[in-house]
């Protein structure tokens, strides 16, 4: 496919290429994506904002210059920004390919790094060279206010000019918890949100923490999604058990909502409050929650394309494939979009949704 | 007409007041804008004096500093509103430091020429200035905590902006030609933000503090008597008492 090489969130030529239950594809405009949705549906966002979590700077114990992209946390606590995993580049920017970036230096635990403002000390490697958990040695408040001057959005080398924060927190976006924007939400902006409401379409927010999408190393790669703290409020899971009773359609934009919400309802009715989503979404897992999916076009190999797995069998994910490419469909965060309804399993034993009429 | 505070009753302002005794605000994620001085100050205080989180911004980094030692759900932020390139480093760390945001109260201002000019007088320079802390900056901020405020609203804990506006906003004073026409396009501007935004839960409230004795009226009118003036700390309680009305209201809705 072709990468979106401009950040412009919703451009007037976004497409939306539609999977309906039967397998049948269609394609119109994004920005008419609600006359697909029906009275009673319930489109689930993750409001995520992301941090500027890639911070530049010096390796102390070598003098070398490093990349730190800030990847990982233990949860979405406002002052829990002391510790976060992170990944290490060597000297360089977005401009060059993750996959061409130089080694960061040889790391230990206890190494310090000086990023802008911000102290923080390598606390120990997590199974790979450049992946590490570090810890910053400022207060809270210290480390929100380095990350807001020092930070710049984490950025690939298929957009050329530099993103500023304004270019990746979607129009949603509230809590700042997410490394890489949850960029499915780029499609919604506030007309969308009213035109909803006129048709009987109910919105909520859920917060999950993003991580990144790629590494530049196939080791590493093949380890994502890391874990990823959530949220979901109240008002979120009783939405969700009303929207399943009256027989609505949950729709997420973006693997994140998926994820988190899955995570959520791995026991049975979705819970309300924080948690970590530590599973992985793809061919064989039986999706308890969510009906349909709002996502950017991913290529094969990506672990976005593996949770579209779960929606789709391999044959019709492949025919998806092909159509998107043939069409001239745009990729990556900026490009253009896929709307799949889940289809219907009919292995036996499979729990249905006939489940949340007893909440 | 900017909505004169004192037009409530006093009983029924009584009465709002005691359902938000002391406490009543423990939890509350509040961001203000120039909290250092006047009237900003007065809010920071009585918002951390009824138990809220208060986010605050202002340019000069030791009244920072000092402010933000007076409570540990105080968040001192050094910022600038009116600069375009500082206000996602604002956000960021407001919503940041919050893990959301309740209540936004835009009340960092800028007078315009001073001593006060006739617009002929007035510098384009000046008139840029008040526009961009009195209109750019609020809208940019807003806009950037949407969807922080429309969450809250979502969960029922809030989601409230106050926009702190001025009888310069509906009267045209001479001399006040900066000011007034910068406080009354926000005025305009919080009454279509709380049209367009009704149906998501986020209100909005555009409020006539009254002549306060604050550094801000001295640069103004520097030859007037502070006894005459309204205390900044009166009213940052009944701003915060309006607030706290419509706090309750949408408490109650989220409880349907």
């Amino acid at each position: 496919m072709i990468p979106a090489s401009e950040a412009i969130q919703r451009p007037p030529d976004a497409r939306l290429m539609i999977v309906d239950a039967t397998g049948c594809i269609s394609d119109q405009p994004r920005s008419t994506f609600v006359a697909f949705l029906r009275p009673g549906d319930l489109v689930v966002a993750n409001d995520a904002a992301a941090i500027p979590a890639s911070l530049s700077g010096v390796h102390l114990p070598t003098g070398r210059i490093i990349e730190v992209r800030l990847a990982g946390r233990h949860s979405v606590a406002p002052n829990d920004v002391h510790e976060f995993c992170a990944i290490v580049f060597g000297a360089g920017d977005f401009r060059t390919r993750t996959e061409d970036r130089a080694a960061p230096p040889h790391l230990s635990p206890g190494d310090q790094l000086l990023l802008g403002p911000l102290k923080a000390n390598v606390n120990r490697l997590l199974g790979h060279p450049r992946l590490v958990s570090l810890c910053f040695q400022d207060p809270p408040d210290g480390v929100w206010a380095g990350i807001a001057h020092h930070g710049r959005p984490i950025q690939y080398s298929h957009v050329q000019a530099p993103l500023a924060m304004w270019d990746v927190w979607t129009p949603i976006a509230g809590p700042p918890v997410a490394f890489e924007p949850p960029s499915a939400g780029f499609a919604l902006d506030w007309h969308a949100l009213a035109e909803m409401r006129a048709k009987g379409v109910d919105f909520v927010t859920i917060t999950h923490a993003a991580g990144i999408s790629s590494t530049g190393d196939p080791e590493l790669d093949v380890r994502l999604p890391f874990d990823e703290p959530y949220r979901i409020p109240r008002a979120a899971a009783l939405a969700i058990r009303k929207a399943k009773a009256r027989g609505g359609r949950i729709v997420a934009i973006g693997t994140t909502v998926v994820r988190a919400l899955e995570h959520a309802a791995r026991a049975g009715q979705v819970r309300a409050g924080e948690d970590i989503a530590t599973q992985r979404i793809g061919a064989d897992s039986q999706l308890r929650l969510v009906d349909a999916i709002l996502s950017g076009t991913h290529e094969p190999g990506t672990s976005h394309y593996e949770l579209l797995r779960a929606f789709l069998d391999d044959n019709e994910l492949t025919r998806v494939t092909a159509e998107l490419n043939a069409r001239g469909y745009r990729t990556h965060e900026f490009g253009d979009s896929v709307l799949i309804v889940r289809r219907p399993r009919t292995l036996p034993g499979i729990r249905t949704s006939r489940y949340y009429l007893r909440a | 007409m900017a909505s004169q505070l004192h037009s409530a009753s006093v009983a029924q302002q009584e009465k709002v007041q005691s359902l938000f005794a002391d406490d009543s605000f423990h939890g509350l994620r509040v961001a203000i804008t120039g909290g250092t001085s006047g009237l900003g100050l007065a809010l920071v205080r009585e918002f951390l004096a009824r138990g809220a989180r208060v986010a605050f911004v202002a340019r000069g980094r030791q009244r920072v500093g000092q402010v933000a030692r007076q409570s540990d759900r105080a968040h001192g932020i050094i910022g600038d509103i009116s600069v375009k390139d500082e206000m996602y480093p604002i956000a960021l760390q407001i919503a940041g430091e919050l893990g959301g945001v309740d209540v936004l109260v835009n009340n960092a201002s800028d007078l315009g020429p001073t001593p006060l000019a006739l617009l002929a007088d007035t510098q384009c320079e000046d008139l840029e200035r008040a526009l961009a802390t009195n209109l750019l900056g609020p809208f940019r901020l807003t806009k950037a905590l949407l969807g922080a405020l429309a969450a809250s609203a979502r969960e029922g804990r809030g989601g409230v902006v106050l926009n702190i506006s001025s009888d310069a906003a509906v009267n045209p004073y001479a001399r006040w030609g900066a000011y007034g026409a910068s406080k009354a396009a926000l005025h305009h501007m919080t009454r279509i933000w709380e049209k367009e935004l009704e149906n998501e839960g986020v209100r909005f409230l555009s409020l006539d503090p009254g002549d306060m004795d604050t550094p801000m009226h001295a640069l103004a009118v520097p030859d007037s008597d502070p006894a005459t003036l309204k205390s900044p700390n009166l009213a940052a309680r009944e701003l915060i008492t309006a607030i706290g009305a419509v706090l309750h209201r949408q408490s109650e809705d989220g409880a349907e």
